[in-house]
């Protein structure tokens, strides 16, 4: 089989089957247990570090939620 | 050490391009040469006069952002803005009165050589600017760390302005491939990709070293940005240089399979470059406006891999009616329908941020700035795959519709959420109270916006008429009018859209009037903010 046929073929059966249940897999992980509450803090990531990174490991996690 | 390797490249670059000025095969090539001559030189003797000077301690970095590359980006942002905006307005009436076709400047500025320095520049220098700056200063905040790489930042940015000089110079003086978005030739292409790696490399460091345990969903655009327009820009420009001495270069790929990789590149140019990006700085600087989280995290992540799975197919509906197979530019127009769904999910989420505070798009004309942003996004995006379909393609292709198109979506979308984000940027990196003028912000926003509007609306006018016209046979099936008849009647159209372009370049005018009284007037902020607490 030539090269593009082979491609062609594969392109049209797994690959297609991969990225869709990539994308259901996606869809189904967004809406998992649990997720509304971690995304609360998620998107709540702008609102922390500023004016400064956070402290490096050793120092102790300080206005870990000083909100603007 | 590093200093003396650094030496010998520069020294090797700088003779190298000595050799390509007298050797240069075309007169773009030796100006290259000149230019890139001038700028090795230049940091030889800047890094000589360096070398072996005791190391200052660059302690205590790590404590705070590394924001001056940042600065130097708005700046680079707002004055790119400006130069691009000018070269459009020149251009639009250079087609609506020829006579701007100066006989002096023939082959060097005339509508031919101005239009990719337009579109390079308002595409490249002014967003491209506007994303490398912002994504530094977002991915900063967002994952909790100092920009990785050190100094890498700085040659991104210098870099970068460097591609945009040899870009520009390059097209003026007649170097181009003839692929629109892609015009510069290879030894651009080539210093291109050095920077682009650059670029991930201090990106990605930046994230894989980040204090919060979460990606926070705008560097998730921005990677895909960088990865894609990294694919795209590589795949594009496969092409074999003629000599090394010389501008010329030839594509790797034939005839059809270089359309479609050409429109492959040139639409994801649109997806990853003006929207995935952009997206990213509409991500954290809407909420960081509104002053609330954005709308939906889950809706923000389908809304992620919808539109980066579906933007890479639908490059084809450029070629409807070309030697691309039908199954090809089906697909395209199919897929391009499909993501009309992520554009206006991604549209919902931005809208609904808002939800609850309405009110400050009564107070607030920079939140204002980035909804009619949005608005235009939804627009174009609509617009887009309606564009798409062939039946209407066969109207609206090669007309003044497609430019209309894409200015509604770059003056509207990319332009205005880059003004919002200058707006937030500049007396947040300046450390200002506030803006100077709320009310030159609304100047702002009244002249744009009334600008693109102008255009839009005579560039529908002028682009449907053109489609008609084209196609107009009479009783006995010849063509009623000939292609100079369709460029007569757009002439009161043309003048409208020059002035829309005036109008929206007056308004850029003021906001850098704006941004430089901010820096050089507006009350400091707090000095107790602005000093940083020590850690408890």
């Amino acid at each position: 089989m030539e090269l593009y046929t082979l491609l062609r073929q594969f392109a049209d059966s797994w690959m297609l089957l991969f990225l869709f249940t990539f994308f259901i897999g996606v869809i189904v992980w967004a809406f998992r247990p649990g997720s509304t509450k971690a995304y609360k803090d998620t998107a709540n990531i702008p609102f922390r570090h500023d004016d400064a990174p956070a402290p490096s490991q050793g120092q102790p996690a300080a206005n870990k939620e000083a909100r603007a | 050490m590093s200093n003396y390797i650094k030496l010998i490249a520069l020294g090797l670059v700088t003779l190298f391009a000595m050799i390509g000025t007298n050797y240069a095969r075309d007169l773009a090539y030796q100006v290259h040469a000149i230019i890139v001559m001038i700028v090795a030189g230049g940091l030889f003797l800047y890094t000589l006069r360096r070398t072996d000077e005791p190391k200052v301690a660059a302690a205590g970095l790590e404590n705070e952002y590394f924001d001056s590359v940042i600065r130097a980006g708005t700046i680079a942002t707002a004055f790119w803005g400006v130069v691009g905006f000018l070269a459009g307005t020149f251009i639009a009436f250079q087609l609506a009165f020829p006579a701007l076709n100066f006989e002096w400047a023939e082959g060097l500025a005339n509508f031919g050589r101005l239009r990719p320095l337009h579109t390079s520049a308002v595409i490249f220098a002014f967003g491209g600017n506007a994303l490398i700056a912002t994504s530094f200063y977002v991915v900063q905040r967002t994952s909790a760390a100092r920009l990785w790489g050190g100094n890498l930042a700085w040659f991104v940015f210098w870099g970068y302005q460097l591609f945009i000089v040899l870009a520009a110079t390059g097209y003026l003086f007649g170097s181009t491939q003839s692929k629109e978005y892609a015009e510069p030739e290879w030894h651009v292409d080539l210093w291109l990709t050095i920077v682009w790696v650059a670029y991930l490399a201090v990106f990605l460091g930046t994230i894989i070293k980040r204090k919060e345990p979460h990606i926070y969903v705008a560097n998730w655009f921005y990677l895909s940005f960088i990865v894609t327009v990294a694919m795209l820009h590589l795949i594009n420009n496969m092409t074999i240089p003629v000599s090394i001495w010389g501008s010329k270069s030839v594509i790797v790929w034939p005839g059809v399979q270089d359309a479609m990789i050409q429109w492959w590149y040139g639409h994801n140019a649109v997806g990853f470059f003006l929207t995935a990006g952009f997206l990213g700085m509409m991500y954290y600087f809407i909420p960081k406006q509104a002053e609330r989280p954005v709308f939906s995290y889950k809706l923000s992540i389908i809304h992620f891999w919808a539109l980066i799975f579906l933007y890479i197919w639908a490059g084809p509906h450029h070629l409807h009616y070309t030697a691309l197979p039908d199954w090809a530019s089906t697909l395209g127009m199919v897929m391009s329908v499909i993501l009309w769904m992520p554009s206006w999910g991604g549209m919902i989420n931005g809208l609904m941020t808002l939800s609850g505070a309405w009110d400050k798009l009564r107070t607030d004309p920079v939140i204002r700035m980035m909804v009619i942003s949005l608005g235009f996004y939804g627009m174009s995006t609509f617009e887009g795959p309606m564009m798409s379909i062939r039946a209407v393609n066969s109207l609206s292709h090669y007309t003044d519709w497609t430019i209309g198109h894409v200015h509604s979506g770059a003056l509207g979308w990319n332009g205005m959420i880059t003004f919002g984000a200058l707006y937030y940027l500049v007396p947040a990196l300046w450390k200002r109270e506030s803006l100077y003028s709320l009310r030159l912000v609304s100047w702002h926003f009244w002249l744009a916006t009334i600008g693109i509007i102008l255009y839009a609306a005579s560039m529908w006018v002028t682009g449907i008429m053109e489609g008609l016209m084209w196609r107009e046979v009479d009783a006995n099936g010849f063509l009623v009018n000939s292609f100079a008849d369709t460029v007569a009647a757009k002439f009161p159209m043309y003048v409208v859209r020059g002035l829309g372009g005036v109008m929206f370049l007056a308004g850029a005018v003021i906001m850098c009037y704006n941004l430089w009284m901010t820096v050089r007037k507006a009350p400091a902020k707090e000095a107790s903010l602005t000093v940083q607490v020590p850690a408890e």
